[in-house]
């Protein structure tokens, strides 16, 4: 067995997205998300021999195609195929982290996870504390494609998130397009810690972006001020980012001037970066996909009352999913969409 | 249309290589449901209970549940993934059970003899001393830690008693290298290793010195000296986590494996059969071995599964697979001992079954003469008692006097007792800890813990 330690010196670890962008000399390309999280894979098995990457279909490539070419270049035994059975994967993957390997375990769905809940939540989460710090799964990243789709009903669309923000000794990540998503799994593949890494599958195709091609990694546990501004403080992950921006665009158009954050890691979470917005602008609305009850929403809405009582102008906001199974044809009436942000915004600027 | 017709004409070929194999080729023509059962055969019985007959201890490695098949009709074949199938006009199913139940390997009998003339080379005086004084160790700790858990002094406890076999003889057919995947009801495997009766003592007692820093509770013992991951209280979760670890091994090109050790009872969660399928299909070196003891608290096998117990599961999933005699030290230390070479040597998972018993309570919280007759655990505390039927072989061959017996007693119970009463001295583990080696989601207030002014309580911070 041996130790898993931070590979720092692998990739530098930029602290601000904008600053690398001005200062940028590495060459980068425009690609989509799934080449992006593909890119950081094949970082991670580049850069450390005992990197496997294993999961459903991984082989040929993964059905979002994200391990693309990878089996063909690190050979059969670094990227693999596993039987169908996500318990097996993470239990399989918690062994193998466990002697002192990177182990990548995609599940196919974020849907799907749930047959691995016990294996994320009573193991992988426990390793390193229940044994005394004797043994851990530091190594384990577990990857899944959250989120809607436009048109994958209940078990193709849901974000699942707010689980497993409930465990003491996961931290759970959720970039929000190509250049985030490379950096940040760099990141958690080479964190100490087991991770869940929810990737917004909707993005895989449709976001493209400027991506530095060389290895890089953005700090796990910092939220990143995307959008400055002073009425409203507007707080979310993933794919929902974009559609924030969008009711930000049309809010400034009325007027109202709105800061967004994106979380980036939902567990431990940045409270100081949101608190500090807040106490700027007095007001916070919180986003996401995910139903709105107990979601995570919830959480950073009862930490910044507890933190900036005083200073709040109007109630904290939340636009998230409805309580109800993630539907059908009836998805954009599900959804916490622009519009339904706007009026948020709206409303609790002019409460 | 050409590659279909040499695929077809690989399967014609294989066929024809497996039948020449075949000692005694069946002919399904003559003897369509040679290896079947009729449909009305009674079922096999769901208990152990009854006198295990096997007259060798030679052992056979083959595979079971190769391909069987007649030497005709080859043209009537069906080349299909996984390898050719044979086609049949007679629809008939395959029985849910075996005329016979697997049988079981055994070295001694109950008395301590040898169950052949052939003798025994494989445990000589020095290994089988070591393996006894072990599995004395082992009854006599549990037996005076179970009282210390009736007093009050230690909050919970589990005991071996009845398994001493499985613990110690897997234990010494296995070398420091083999990494451990335990559930609960092996402590024995520590003890071979070389954890300390203290060492036991400080995780009971959850005390400073206890590796686990007072995190679970007692019997929960965990070793990285020893390669012993630690105990996890749900069931068989550690089962894929020993495959994953194989694969590991595998990977470094370790002379070692992993052993997983579990329940039949965890035999019906899912973790159970998605390692082995996992461990069959990457082909990794990992031992799982079942001590069915035939309870799961008060669950009888019988309401567990309705297979011939669980070595039928292994052929299922492509694993080569023997049942064992658990309360025959000898029969598990020589399975384990070629399981082991066979596991690394052709980098093969195996599963071994050792038929047991759970003579003691499940643990100090349960009381089983409610769910099972008193004589049935009597029975099997006395006549079949691992332990004695040990000593039985020793005093045969000379190796073993009462005076040694009754010394060896004395002075591990005076250890045991010494333990008990150094680590319930020692201080509990710093309260620190209580947020140390988890990640802290939510970091530890700064102020000292218990003044009243931590983090959870509301700040006004504008
Ligand atoms: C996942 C899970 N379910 C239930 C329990 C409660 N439980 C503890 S031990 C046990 C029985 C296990 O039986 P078996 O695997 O046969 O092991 P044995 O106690 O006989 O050694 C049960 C149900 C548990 N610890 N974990
Ligand atoms: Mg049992």
């Amino acid at each position: 067995m041996r130790s898993i330690t931070m590979v720092q010196k692998l990739g530098k670890v930029l602290t601000n997205t904008r600053r690398f962008s001005s200062a940028n000399s590495i060459s980068s390309k425009p690609i989509n998300l799934f080449s992006a999280i593909n890119q950081a894979l094949d970082l991670a098995l580049d850069t450390d021999p005992r990197s496997y990457i294993f999961g459903e279909d991984v082989r040929f490539g993964g059905v979002f195609r994200c391990t693309m070419g990878l089996a063909d270049k690190y050979g059969k035994h670094r990227v693999f195929n596993t039987p169908l059975c996500e318990q097996g994967i993470v239990g399989f993957g918690i062994g193998l982290a466990a002697m002192g390997n990177r182990a990548i375990a995609e599940i196919q769905f974020a849907d799907y996870i749930f047959p691995a809940f016990d294996q994320i939540v009573n193991e992988a989460a426990k390793f390193r504390y229940r044994s005394g710090n004797q043994f851990n799964c530091g190594g384990l990243t577990v990857r899944a494609p959250y989120g809607a789709v436009g048109h994958g009903g209940h078990y193709h669309s849901q974000s699942p998130e707010a689980f497993f923000c409930h465990v003491p000794g996961l931290k759970v990540v959720i970039p929000r397009g190509p250049k985030q998503a490379k950096g940040l799994l760099l990141s958690c593949i080479r964190d100490p810690n087991p991770i869940v890494f929810f990737e917004p599958k909707w993005l895989y195709r449709l976001a493209v972006e400027e991506v530095p091609e060389d290895d890089y990694m953005f700090p796990l546990s910092q939220a990143e001020v995307i959008r400055e501004g002073s009425d409203i403080t507007l707080v979310g992950w993933g794919a929902q980012l974009q559609v924030m921006e969008q009711a930000c665009v049309d809010a400034a158009q009325e007027g109202i001037s709105c800061e967004l954050i994106d979380l980036r890691t939902l567990v431990p979470w940045d409270k100081e970066t949101v608190e500090a917005s807040v106490r700027k602008t007095g007001r916070l609305l919180v986003s996401h996909e995910a139903p709105i009850t107990g979601g995570f929403g919830a959480e950073i809405s009862a930490s910044i009352v507890e933190r900036c009582f005083l200073r709040l102008e109007a109630p904290i906001a939340r636009v998230c999913g409805l309580d109800t199974p993630f539907p059908l044809v009836f998805e954009p009436f599900y959804m916490p969409t622009k519009n339904k942000i706007l009026d948020a915004i709206k409303a609790t600027v002019n409460y | 249309m050409a590659s279909l017709l040499s695929r077809f004409r690989a399967a014609h070929h294989l066929i024809r290589r497996l039948s020449e194999r075949r000692a005694v080729p069946l002919n399904l023509n003559q003897n369509p449901t040679s290896n079947l059962l009729p449909l009305s055969s009674s079922p096999v019985p769901a208990t152990f209970n009854g006198v295990w007959n096997q007259n060798s201890h030679s052992m056979s490695t083959e595979t079971q549940g190769g391909l069987q098949h007649p030497d005709i009709c080859t043209d009537q074949v069906l080349d299909f993934p996984g390898g050719p199938v044979l086609l049949t006009s007679e629809m008939s199913f395959i029985s849910e059970s075996a005329r016979q139940r697997t049988s079981c390997y055994r070295v001694l009998d109950d008395d301590g003899l040898p169950v052949t003339d052939k003798s025994f080379q494989e445990v000589g005086k020095e290994l089988a001393l070591n393996m006894y004084s072990n599995m004395v160790t082992l009854q006599i700790m549990d037996t005076i830690f179970y009282e210390a858990q009736r007093q009050g002094r230690i909050s919970f406890y589990l005991t071996s008693i009845g398994e001493e076999a499985i613990n110690i003889a897997s234990a010494a057919a296995l070398t420091i290298h083999d990494v451990i995947f335990p559930q609960y009801r092996e402590p024995g495997i520590l003890l071979w290793r070389g954890f300390t009766l203290q060492e036991f003592a400080n995780q009971c007692f959850g005390n400073k010195d206890d590796y686990g820093k007072g995190r679970q509770m007692p019997i929960h013992y965990g070793s990285r000296s020893l390669n012993y991951f630690t105990v996890s209280s749900t069931i068989a979760t550690q089962i894929p986590n020993a495959v994953g670890a194989a694969y590991s091994l595998k990977m470094d090109n370790k002379q070692a494996c992993t052993v997983t050790y579990f329940g039949d009872g965890a035999t019906s969660e899912g973790d159970f059969h998605g390692a082995l399928n996992f461990a069959a299909v990457t082909e990794v070196p990992v031992l799982f071995i079942c001590r069915n003891n035939g309870w799961a608290i008060s669950t009888p096998t019988s309401e567990q599964f309705r297979s011939d117990g669980v070595v039928v599961k292994g052929p299922a999933y492509g694993i080569r697979s023997i049942r064992v005699d658990g309360n025959d030290a000898l029969a598990v230390y020589h399975a384990v001992s070629v399981a082991r070479e066979m596991a690394i040597k052709e980098s093969r998972p195996i599963l071994i079954e050792a038929l047991t018993y759970r003579v003691s309570h499940h643990s100090t919280s349960d009381d089983s003469t409610k769910y099972r007759p008193v004589e049935e655990i009597e029975h099997w505390r006395t006549v079949r008692d691992p332990t004695s039927r040990f000593r039985k072989w020793l005093d045969r061959n000379g190796w073993w006097t009462d005076k040694e017996e009754s010394e060896l007693r004395s002075e591990v119970r005076k250890k045991v007792l010494h333990a008990i009463q150094a680590a319930e001295r020692q201080e509990k583990p710093s309260v620190a800890d209580l947020f140390t080696d988890t990640m802290p989601a939510f970091p530890p207030p700064a102020n000292d813990i218990g003044d009243g002014d931590a983090a959870s309580t509301p700040q006004i911070l504008c």
